[in-house]
């Protein structure tokens, strides 16, 4: 129950409106206002399906929420449709839920994945609806980083052996009279917790609990030449705006993060794959061979995501621009035939 | 003499002693809080779960292997889904998508500007038939014809299918007291459950696409379309239902022809809220790939655009505004008419060949806007390709950028001192003592303060809610979510008396704060989301702005309307009696508006647990924090499931406290 019944009785006491019988002039106006010009059939585009399209068909590319990956599903979209005819289909959701259409056929392909173990096991490993269709390219870094203003200052603060030096510098309201370690996208995996435990650290972890929330911390702490100490990761547009600097963690070995509650080490390197949907990959479709040769590198990725982010191009535009001085790249991805 | 004695100690004892018990009990808190500091807290790590959040997850997993198996899948939630898909794949034919082999949809823009005009003005009258033209023409000119048709015709569907099941419950559970009983806690269970929590199951249950995103926006609308109705039944006066009865009238006729026409008010009020609700989900459902002015909104907070994703915002204010003020003048129109009152003759005589030449005009502009490019997609210049640009999105993007950037800059320093201080000397304290202190004291308190002002099932209702909160294994995420409650209901509990009562006072400040409120009730908090963080830093202080911010317009509204609705002759007759401005609001307004302060206490709780989901977005962590994990990563599901059953818990149990202790308010 809302607040109508007392707005209602507040309304009714203002009186009834009058009709005036020239209801509809303003619509007149406009509808009388520009009769002639193209009429829908005339602008009709002929229905020229060329001749991959039948070959091709439906291609269902989930677009999972961060530009690098939009900038992904962007240029393979583009081939798909320019150079094999395919009707692209994109479909914006997160990780698990794009990971769930595999199995139903809502989705064919997730081109950036970031290392999901539970994911993996559920869908490839378990009922078996996905395939790993080979790396991206890309690498993933995940870690600690501060505005790039604080590491010129103090340039031992990229040591993580420094950090409790520095720790009164990041005391926010929200920490608790410790350092503040700014976590933040609930998307990724962070053991920053242990990390800080068992580093003993003088640091409290602080969710800021989106992507959105993260960047703006990071934009500001620069621009306002503020402390911030923050988990965050590259490939990412907003290290071209701000060049954010890695803070070093004890260097990653195979089986350090094995066990979450003693882990202290850093994160891995992240190779980023791509995951298909098993019938698609067995329809024989031109866009499955597509999806398994598409591989590019950070700069490249890093250049779409820019023409998104920054210039504010359509993904199709950025595509475009990216494609057309890419020739031999993209001549690389496509099925030989 | 003696029998007037003991009656006025019996009445004024228990009152003197519940002060003195409630200092008593706060005594007790603080002191052994402070000698059991971070005792018992049952502190819960993030990474860490429970039995039950692995169960939950184990559930998830079994549905998800069972899924194409199951004949409960296969005839059941498919038929759901293929049902409810033609239904949002039809409307969106009609007015957003190229449809049938054409390259646009079946309705261009001038025919829907010219058909939502010609409904508002008929429904309504003329004047929100004007809005309607202006607002719908503004959605064009904002460059999201297109997106806002989408989302329409996504509200559109989930109002329809939520008629079609609320009004018929309604109708039930008005004419049932038992019925009534059971159906309503459900209904507060749907919406005060986060959506976060059920979008991905959604997802598995109905798959990706608009038959999920249709149904989570039902879950949440069809709350009001059963209240309302049942409220309008119930709200019949019995005397006619008797003289029905009384005439032969079957169980039928009474309901069709006393009970429908005499809610009928009621019913459309209740359609009002149930789009209003559906509106709300527009950015929520973009997640699951609903189409929409949501994914605008999404899309640019993932560059920190903070203009287009305003523009966007604005675009879902103004639809809301728009069809906010048609079902409001259609309601009055149909409680008009209900009462047999009859308007002034040249007004009815006018009224029908008016309507006549209305249809007309809209029929002509729909069959041009089936004809003609420019009547079917809103153009983005006047008079051919290289005439005058009337696109104005990009205009309002680019300036709203400018000034977020400024205000971001150059106000940060004085909001962030103003942070630091709220957070410690109000926020710090008070979540100490909810989260240092063991989990039996405070459970000890809060059942106290329900059997001190509350009644007994008040009492029974709080500790069963306790019981599930340590169920959940997240007692501690919940008391830190509810010290942020108690701040954000007080503040907006504050401001709505501050505001209510001008309002209230003074018509010209009413109708120019109004439309303020309305945008920032309808406004997507994913919109400020940006700037806040930016002003506030990720942090408590930021959720609890969002909360207020959200919350405050329906308190204000609710003590603005009770205020104005005490009659002016006890007014008046304060006024002759020599009180001054003061006495009046504090002696007279208010505790005649006392219903509705009450349920503005009510709402500002409701609707500030409903942004606990946005403050974990923006550095509140606790329970917001867990759900919106828990729908990113999948190992993290039955966590946040679990925090979702524990924000529900919460809201019954402060709900069941303040409704009971206003009863024994006005009871006493």
């Amino acid at each position: 129950m809302r607040d109508t019944k007392f707005a209602e009785r507040t309304r009714a006491a203002l009186g009834p409106h009058r009709r005036h019988a020239v209801a509809f002039s303003a619509v007149i106006a406009l509808a009388l206002a520009g009769c002639g010009g193209a009429t829908i059939e005339s602008d009709t585009p002929a229905a020229s399906a060329s001749g991959g399209a039948a070959a091709c068909g439906a291609f269902n590319i989930a677009v999972n929420p961060w530009v690098g990956y939009e900038a992904d599903a962007a240029v393979v979209g583009y081939v798909a449709e320019k150079n094999l005819g395919c009707k692209v289909t994109k479909k914006d959701l997160k990780e698990e839920v794009s990971w769930q259409g595999f199995g139903t056929g809502e989705v064919d392909v997730v081109l950036e994945n970031w290392g999901h173990p539970d994911l993996e096991k559920k869908y490839i490993t378990g009922d078996k609806s996905a395939v790993d269709v080979g790396q991206t390219g890309n690498e993933g870094v995940i870690g600690w980083f501060v505005p790039p203003w604080m590491a010129a200052k103090y340039p031992d603060i990229l040591d993580w052996k420094n950090l409790n030096k520095y720790a009164d510098q990041f005391k926010t309201s929200e920490s608790g009279g410790k350092g503040q370690l700014l976590d933040g996208d609930p998307s990724f995996v962070t053991n920053d917790e242990a990390l800080v435990k068992n580093l003993k650290l003088n640091y409290k972890v602080v969710f800021a609990g989106s992507e959105a929330a993260l960047i703006t911390a990071f934009k500001q702490a620069e621009a306002k030449k503020t402390p911030l100490l923050g988990y965050f990761y590259a490939p990412q547009w907003f290290l071209s705006e701000v060049p954010l600097k890695k803070v070093a963690l004890p260097e990653y070995k195979e089986g350090c993060d094995a066990d979450l509650a003693k882990v202290a080490c850093d994160y891995p390197i992240y190779k980023l794959n791509k995951v298909a949907s098993t019938k698609f990959m067995a329809s024989g479709s031109p866009a499955a061979e597509l999806v398994k040769n598409f591989n590019w590198t950070n700069d490249d990725q890093n250049l779409v995501a820019k023409y998104i982010a920054e210039d504010k191009m359509t993904p199709e535009d950025a595509a475009k621009k990216w494609v057309d001085a890419n020739p031999d790249k993209v001549k690389a991805w496509l099925p030989a035939s | 003499m003696a029998t007037l004695a003991t009656s006025t100690s019996r009445l004024s004892l228990p009152r003197l002693s519940r002060g003195k018990l409630l200092v008593g009990l706060l005594v007790i808190w603080l002191v052994l809080g402070v000698a059991l500091r971070g005792k018992w807290t049952l502190s819960l790590a993030a990474a860490d779960l429970t039995g039950l959040h692995r169960w939950f997850n184990d559930a998830n997993g079994s549905i998800s292997a069972n899924r194409n198996s199951s004949p409960f899948f296969l005839y059941f939630f498919n038929e759901i889904r293929l049902v409810i898909d033609h239904l949002v794949v039809f409307i969106q034919g009609l007015i957003a998508q190229p449809a049938y082999n054409r390259p646009v949809p079946v309705i261009g823009w001038l025919g829907v500007v010219a058909l939502v005009t010609f409904i508002a003005s008929a429904l309504g009258n003329l004047r929100v038939g004007a809005l309607a033209l202006i607002g719908f023409t503004f959605l064009g000119l904002q460059g999201l014809w297109q997106e806002s048709m989408d989302t329409l015709a996504l509200t559109l569907s989930a109002v329809l299918l939520a008629l079609a099941i609320g009004i018929p419950l309604g109708i039930w559970a008005g004419v049932n007291d038992r019925f009534n009983g059971i159906v309503s806690p459900v209904l507060d269970f749907m919406q005060t459950m986060p959506t976060f929590v059920y979008l991905a199951p959604l997802a598995l249950f109905f798959l990706i696409g608009p038959a999920s995103a249709t149904i989570a926006t039902l879950i949440y609308a069809l709350p009001p379309a059963v209240r309302y109705t049942a409220h309008g039944i119930r709200e019949v006066p019995a005397t006619s239902v008797e003289a029905a009865i009384s005439l032969g009238a079957t169980g039928r006729q009474r309901l069709t022809g006393v009970l429908l026409p005499m809610a009928k008010r009621t019913i459309v009020l209740g359609l009002n809220q149930t789009i209003m609700a559906a509106l709300a989900m527009a950015t929520i459902a973009a997640l699951i790939d609903a189409p929409g002015l949501g994914k605008t909104v999404l899309k640019a907070l993932e560059t920190l655009d903070v203009g287009n994703s305003f523009n966007a915002g604005l675009a879902i204010v103004v639809m809301a505004i728009c069809l906010d003020r048609i079902t409001t003048a259609a309601s009055r129109r149909a409680e008009v008419a209900g009462r047999g009152r009859a308007p002034k003759a040249w007004t009815v005589k006018a009224r029908r060949p008016a309507l006549v030449i209305g249809g007309i005009v809209t029929l002509v502009a729909i069959y041009l806007s089936r004809t003609y490019l420019w009547a079917a997609d809103f153009p983005t210049t006047l008079g051919g390709a290289n005439g005058t640009d009337i696109n104005i999105g990009n205009d309002i993007a680019k300036r709203t950028s400018i000034i977020s950037d400024w205000v971001q800059l150059n106000a940060s320093d004085l909001t962030n001192g103003f942070k630091d201080v709220i957070t410690s000397v109000l926020i710090d304290p008070l979540q100490t003592l909810f989260v240092e202190s063991p989990w039996w004291l405070i459970a000890f308190v809060l059942i106290s303060l329900a059997a001190l002002f509350g009644d007994r099932r008040a009492v029974i209702t709080t500790v069963i809610c306790l019981a599930v909160l340590l169920g959940t294994g997240l007692w501690q995420d919940t008391m830190t979510t509810l010290a942020m409650t108690l701040v954000a209901t007080a503040v907006t509990i504050l401001l709505g008396l501050l505001i209510g009562v001008s309002m209230a006072r003074n018509r010209r400040v009413d109708s120019v704060v109004r439309p303020i409120l309305d945008a920032f009730q309808t406004m997507p908090a994913f919109v400020y989301l940006v700037p806040f963080v930016a002003l506030f830093a990720a942090s408590r202080f930021t959720a609890i702005v969002a909360a207020v911010l959200y919350a405050a317009p329906v308190s204000i509204k609710i003590v603005a309307d009770g205020v104005a609705a005490v009659s002016p002759t006890t007014v008046e007759a304060a006024i002759a009696s020599g009180s001054n401005t003061w006495q009046i609001i504090t002696k007279v307004q208010l505790p005649m508006a006392r219903e509705a302060l009450t349920l503005a206490v009510n709402q500002g709780l409701i609707y500030v647990l409903a942004m606990v989901v946005v403050g974990g977005l923006v550095g509140a962590g606790a329970l917001g924090y867990d759900v919106v994990s828990g729908f990113s990563r999948g190992e993290l599901f039955g966590k946040g499931l679990a925090a979702g059953i524990a924000i529900v818990a919460l809201g019954i149990m402060l709900n069941r406290i303040t409704v009971a202790a206003a009863e024994r308010q006005r009871t006493a």
